[in-house]
This record gives C-alpha cells, sequence and structure tokens, in this order.
C-alpha cells in the first residue's frame, strides 16, 4: 500500500469538489462541495505526515476541521439568512453585488 | 564719488525729502473718505515741505567738498553674492533733479487744487500725485540702480494710475494699459542691465559699477549700454516706443504737465546722464543714442505739425525736445550739461504750456479741437500771456529760456564735427524750425482769429489757484536759460560729475549759430502764419491733403508699425499657445484621465456578480499559481 492511492483518492475528491462548486447552483450543495475539498486536503496533509513520521500534518489537520466548523456555522447562518429574505437558495440569485 | 567727509544736519535728514510724499500718499489712500476735505491741501503741504528741504540741502551741499553726500539709510537686500544696500546719493546732478521734482511739483499740486476741486475723485488724484513725486526721488536720489529701478517702476504704477484716473472712458483706461505696457518694454532693458551689472560685477551701486566698468569686455558694455537706452527710451518716449506719450494726454492735465512733460519722461534722460562712466566706455551705444535722439526729434516736431488736439500737439513737442536731450547725452561730455539744462528750462515752459493748456480746456468745457478755438487771447489774458511766453521760450526766441540751451545742443552736435556733426546739427536746426511752425499754428489756432467755438461755450479765466503757478512758470520760462547758462553756469555745478568739459574748437562759431537758428524759426512762424494765421481756419480738418499730411496725422505710422511688428504677431502667438494649452497639454492630462476611466469601467464589467465565476477565476490562478511552481522546481 504505498501513498500514491490516498494522494490519487484526495485528488478525486479534490476534483469532485471543485467541479461540484463550479457547476452547482444550490448553496447547500456548493457548501458541501467546499468541505469536500477542504477534507481532501486534511487527507493529503495526513498521508504525507503517515509517510514522513512527523506530527505537523496532522496538527495543521486539525486547525483545518475547527475553522472548517466554524466556517460551516456562518456559512449556514448566512445562507439562512438569504433564504429567509430571498426565498432561494442559489447562488445566481445573489448577485447584487457588481459592477 | 561719495564723499569721506560724515554727513550732517539737514543732509542727513534727506530721505525726509521721499517719505514726506510718501508719507502723504499713504495718509490718503488709507485715511479714506475722512481725508476727503483736506486731504488736497495736505498733499501740497507735503510737497511744499520736501521743497524747502530740497533748497536747504542743495545750500548745505554746495558747501561740501566735491559737491556730493552719500547717505546709507538701511540694507536692502543681502543673499548669496548680491548685497545691495539702500542708499542716497545726493550730488550736483541729483540735486537738480530734486529741485526740479519739488519745485515745480509744488506748483502743480497748487494748480491742481483749482483745476480738480470739483472733481469727486480729488483726494485720489493727490494721493497719486504724491505717490508720483516720492517715487520720482528716490529715482533720482538712490544710489544704485535697484533702488532708482523701484523708483522707475513706482513713477510708471504712478503715471499708470494717474492716465487711467478717469477709469470710466475707455479711451483713458486704454492709454494707460498702452502707456503701461510699452513701459513694460523698456522696463525689461533696465532690468537685464542690472542683471549683467549683478552677474558681470557682483554690484548694482552707482559707486561700485562706475569703477570697474572699465575692467570689463567691450562687448559686454556696450550691451549694457544699449540695455539702459532701451529703458531709457520706454521711459520717455522715444523712438521706437514713443507712441505711448501722446495717449497718455487722456490723463488729467496737470498729470500731462508734471508727469508727461517736466519729470517722468525726462528721467531717460537722468539714466543716461547717470551712466556717463558706462557710456565712457562704449562708443558704440553712445552713437546709437545720439540716433535716437535724433530721430526722435523730427518724428516728434513732423507728427506735431499735423495734430488739431492742443494736448498731443504738446505731446509731440515733448517727444521732439526730448529728442533734443537725447541727442545732447548722446554726444558725450560736452553735451551733458546742455543736455540737463535743456532738461531743466523745458521742465518749465513745458509744463507751464501744459498748465496753460489745462486752463483753456477749463474754459471750453474741456475741449481739445483747436479748430473749435481761437480769438482766446482777450478772454484769458493771463493765460495768454504765460502761454505766450513759454512758447517764446519753446521756439528758441531770443534771450528766453529755449535760446540758451537749445543753442547749446545744436552747437555741440556742430562741434561734433565731420558729416555726422553736420547731419546731427542740420536734424537740430531743421527740428528747431519745425518747432516754430508747430507751435505758431497752435497759438494762432488757439488765441488769435475768429472765434470758432462749439455754441454754448463761455470761456472764462481761470481761478488765482490755477493762474498763479502758471505765472510763476512763465517767469522760468523766461528766465531760467539765462540764469543757467549765464549767472549760475549748469556746466560749472555739474563738474564733479560729468567733469571738466573739453574746451571744444567750434567747427561754426556760436554767433553764427545763434543766428542762424534764429532766422530759421523766422522761417517757421512765418510759414505757420503763411499756411495758418492768415486765412480762415476751418472748423473740421480738410480731408484732401498731402500724403505727407496723413503720414503725419497718423503719427507716422507708429501705431500700425507696432500693430504689425508687435501686436499681430502677439495676438497669433497667444492663440497658439491657447491652442497648445488646449489640445496639448490639456489633452494629454484628459487623455490620460479618459483611458484610466474607460478601462476601469471595462475591467469592472469583469464584476458580474455571479459567484461561481468568481470561483472559476480562483481555480484558474491557483493552476496558474501552481503550474508556475511546478515548472519553476522542474527547471
Amino acid at each position: 500500500m504505498t501513498i500514491t492511492n490516498y494522494l490519487v483518492l484526495a485528488a478525486i475528491l479534490f476534483t469532485i469538489g471543485a467541479v461540484g462548486v463550479l457547476v452547482r447552483r444550490n448553496a447547500i450543495v456548493v457548501f458541501m462541495c467546499i468541505e469536500l475539498m477542504l477534507n481532501s486536503v486534511n487527507l493529503t496533509l495526513i498521508t504525507f505526515a503517515r509517510a514522513s513520521g512527523t506530527v505537523e500534518g496532522q496538527v495543521i489537520a486539525l486547525f483545518v476541521m475547527v475553522v472548517a466548523a466554524a466556517e460551516v456555522v456562518v456559512g449556514l447562518a448566512i445562507i439562512m439568512a438569504i433564504y429567509r429574505t430571498r426565498r432561494s437558495a442559489s447562488v445566481d440569485d445573489v448577485n447584487l453585488l457588481k459592477y | 564719488m561719495p564723499a569721506s567727509v560724515p554727513v550732517d544736519g539737514l543732509l542727513s535728514v534727506a530721505w525726509l525729502v521721499i517719505a514726506l510724499p510718501l508719507a502723504g500718499a499713504a495718509l490718503l489712500l488709507l485715511g479714506g473718505r475722512r481725508t476727503d476735505r483736506w486731504g488736497h491741501l495736505l498733499a501740497t503741504g507735503t510737497v511744499v515741505a520736501a521743497f524747502v528741504l530740497a533748497v536747504a540741502s542743495t545750500l548745505q551741499l554746495s558747501g561740501r567738498p566735491g559737491h556730493a553726500a552719500s547717505i546709507d539709510l538701511f540694507t536692502f537686500i543681502r543673499t548669496g553674492g548680491l548685497d545691495v544696500s539702500a542708499g542716497l546719493l545726493i550730488d550736483p546732478l541729483s540735486a537738480v533733479f530734486m529741485l526740479l521734482i519739488t519745485g515745480v511739483g509744488a506748483l502743480i499740486h497748487v494748480y491742481s487744487i483749482g483745476y480738480m476741486a470739483h472733481d469727486s475723485g480729488r483726494r485720489r488724484f493727490f494721493a497719486y500725485l504724491n505717490l508720483f513725486v516720492a517715487a520720482m526721488l528716490l529715482l533720482v536720489l538712490g544710489n544704485s540702480y535697484v533702488a532708482l529701478y523701484v523708483g522707475w517702476e513706482g513713477v510708471g504704477l504712478a503715471s499708470y494710475l494717474l492716465i487711467a484716473f478717469w477709469y470710466t472712458r475707455p479711451a483713458a483706461a486704454t492709454a494707460a494699459k498702452k502707456a503701461f505696457l510699452m513701459n513694460r518694454i523698456g522696463d525689461v532693458g533696465l532690468a537685464l542691465a542690472i542683471f549683467l551689472m549683478f552677474a558681470q560685477l557682483g554690484t548694482t551701486s552707482y559707486a561700485g559699477v562706475f569703477g570697474e566698468v572699465g575692467l570689463l569686455a567691450g562687448g559686454t558694455v556696450t550691451a549694457i549700454g544699449l540695455l539702459l537706452l532701451l529703458g531709457a527710451c520706454g521711459k520717455s518716449g522715444q523712438f521706437p516706443l514713443q507712441a505711448w506719450l501722446p495717449d497718455a494726454m487722456e490723463g488729467p492735465t496737470p498729470v500731462s504737465a508734471l508727469i508727461h512733460a517736466a519729470t517722468m519722461v525726462t528721467a531717460g534722460v537722468y539714466l543716461i546722464a547717470r551712466s556717463a562712466p558706462v557710456y565712457d566706455e562704449t562708443p558704440t551705444a553712445r552713437t546709437v543714442v545720439l540716433a535716437v535722439g535724433a530721430v526722435t526729434l523730427l518724428i516728434g516736431a513732423i507728427v506735431g505739425c499735423a495734430y488739431d488736439d492742443i494736448k498731443k500737439v504738446l505731446a509731440y513737442s515733448t517727444v521732439s525736445q526730448i529728442g533734443y536731450m537725447f541727442l545732447a547725452v548722446g554726444l558725450g561730455p560736452v553735451g551733458y550739461a546742455a543736455g540737463i539744462a535743456h532738461l531743466l528750462t523745458h521742465g518749465f515752459f513745458k509744463a507751464g504750456l501744459f498748465l496753460g493748456a489745462g486752463s483753456v480746456m477749463h474754459a471750453m468745457d474741456d475741449q481739445v479741437d483747436m479748430r473749435r478755438f481761437g480769438g482766446l487771447a482777450k478772454r484769458l489774458p493771463v493765460t495768454f500771456v504765460t502761454f505766450g511766453l513759454g512758447y517764446l521760450a519753446l521756439i528758441g526766441f531770443p534771450f528766453l529760456s529755449g535760446y540758451w540751451t537749445k543753442d547749446a545742443i545744436i552747437e555741440a552736435a556742430l562741434d561734433r564735427g565731420g558729416w555726422s556733426g553736420w547731419v546731427l546739427g542740420g536734424v537740430a536746426v531743421l527740428g528747431a524750425g519745425l518747432t516754430a511752425f508747430y507751435m505758431t499754428r497752435l497759438m494762432l489756432m488757439t488765441f488769435f482769429g475768429k472765434a470758432r467755438w462749439t455754441p454754448g461755450v463761455h470761456p472764462h479765466e481761470s481761478p488765482p489757484s490755477m493762474t498763479a503757478p502758471m505765472v510763476v512758470l512763465a517767469v522760468g520760462s523766461v528766465a531760467a536759460g539765462f540764469l543757467l547758462v549765464q549767472v549760475f553756469p549748469l556746466a560749472e555745478w555739474l563738474e564733479p560729475v560729468f567733469g571738466e568739459p573739453a574746451e571744444a574748437a567750434h567747427v561754426v562759431a556760436p554767433a553764427v549759430v545763434g543766428i542762424v537758428v534764429t532766422a530759421v524759426m523766422t522761417v517757421g512762424v512765418l510759414a505757420a502764419w503763411l499756411f495758418v494765421g492768415r486765412r480762415e481756419v476751418p472748423t473740421t480738418a480738410p480731408v484732401r491733403v498731402s500724403p505727407v499730411v496723413t503720414a503725419a496725422r497718423r503719427a507716422l505710422y507708429a501705431d500700425t508699425v507696432n500693430e504689425a511688428l508687435v501686436m499681430r504677431p502677439g495676438i497669433w502667438l497667444t492663440r497658439a499657445l491657447v491652442w497648445l494649452d488646449n489640445r496639448g497639454v490639456d489633452g494629454v492630462v484628459n487623455g490620460a484621465a479618459a483611458a484610466l476611466g474607460g478601462s476601469s469601467s471595462r475591467l469592472g464589467r469583469a464584476q458580474t456578480g455571479f459567484v461561481r465565476s468568481y470561483a472559476l477565476g480562483m481555480l484558474g490562478g491557483a493552476v496558474l499559481v501552481a503550474g508556475a511552481l511546478v515548472a519553476v522546481t522542474t527547471a
């Protein structure tokens, strides 16, 4: 079992997340895709930490999870607020801030 | 030149001569309407006091060795290599000017009390007159070219303010602007001359400049001489800057008498006489002075024959007479005393003539057209007699002022010898004949013949405050020449300044010159009688006249030439500059602003408001950065 499998899995997860962010309109789905990308990065960090036998990567992964948790709280609150005012959770409808 | 003897007594307070009129001007201008009732008396008082002080100072001066006093007042400018201290130089030359300015100035102040009695701007008028007297005194009493320049600009300002005194009249406002602009051309010349002195000699005081001017290269001295001459031409209305002086007659007549006849316009003569040591080093510049004087003398005399405006005839006469003075000071040491003597007597009789003209205008409801005068001798007896004496003095009637001083100039010109002496002498004699012609024409048209008054005009003699100064000046016109040439020779008095004049080898005996000039003058008078006196003068100027008369009526096309050579190219230049400014300079600035604005509004289109497109941009950027990183690390 080489680390390649882990890295390929992380790359696949990241790509799914990135494509999801770009193509989906529903804010909740976009949000989940962002979480997917974050966790793919976490997987990469853990993989390299395990391969090199150090703990820095694991520590950083823990930090990412903490930040992601905080982000989820704020992000979901924003989405809720938008849904209450616009009766829609489509990110394309939130387009007032432009040229 | 500066006396080593310490300055004491009245000379130590000689600065009061300048300060008194200046204080008068300040008080009247700052005091406002509160000084309306007594302002004119105060102004006259300051000038009379300055005159008394000037007389006392001159008397004390004559008792001093070297007849000169240099008085340091304070440091004016001290910076780097430039050290200008403000000080006064009272020597025989500046003393005669001081006496002329305060003396004639006081008389004209008295005259103005009567002349301006009913003018609502009387206080302003007297304030400007005081300002003029102060500036003119600073001009002649300063001990350096910088002090002279301050006074020079001061009289220019006062002249501008007084020409435009009746500023609601467009003609007066235009004339003032014209005078100011043409003076400015001359002033630039003077300023450049002073810069040259500072750059080459490091000093601008008379003592410093005259002591070292001999060490300079010939070309530099000639440049300084010519630039000084340009300044003198501007201020004195000499060719080619003569066109402003006749227009300056738009000002009140006392102004014409004081500034544009007796004092300010002779500042150029003073400048050239004062700069004698500079011109001693440069025969070229001195020859140019001669040429300017001779040409102006003829221009003024010719144009004076054609005008019908009494003040403009007198103005061209002034131009012509100052031409005589330039001719005299251009002759070098033999001519200085003659030129200054003519300047003094001219100050008397021309001021008297202008005051007389003012009295005539006063009687004729401010008309100036001589074709509408005639037969005024009986109605204005005092004016007639005083004006007549001034007239005789001006044309050089034997043994009156003009005879002595003008003859001295003609003699000096002939004594130059060679063809140039004959040409200059001939021009001067011809000028004397023309002077006799135009002045006789003026007399005949104004005081003799039938009355051609416009209906409703009732001539009356002027009040005593106006006639008294005219009488004093008339006495001066009669006696000054004899006194200055025979009794108290001015040449001897001025010796400390100009050195002892060499005994001239006379080309033509002085007696012969006197007879010839008198004969030419008689011819001029007779010609005027033939053309003007023995027939009826038409009340409108004849239209069908010879080309010569047409040219003279248009002032020998001086304005036309100025307009063609200076005004039009100037207007083109300004238009081109305005175009360049609008299209070029503004174009670059506006173009840069427009380019920035346009590109930013186009770039702003990228802000679509769609979050997913931003995300795509971020992803693309991240990929690019990662690609670049990989490319750099693997390379």
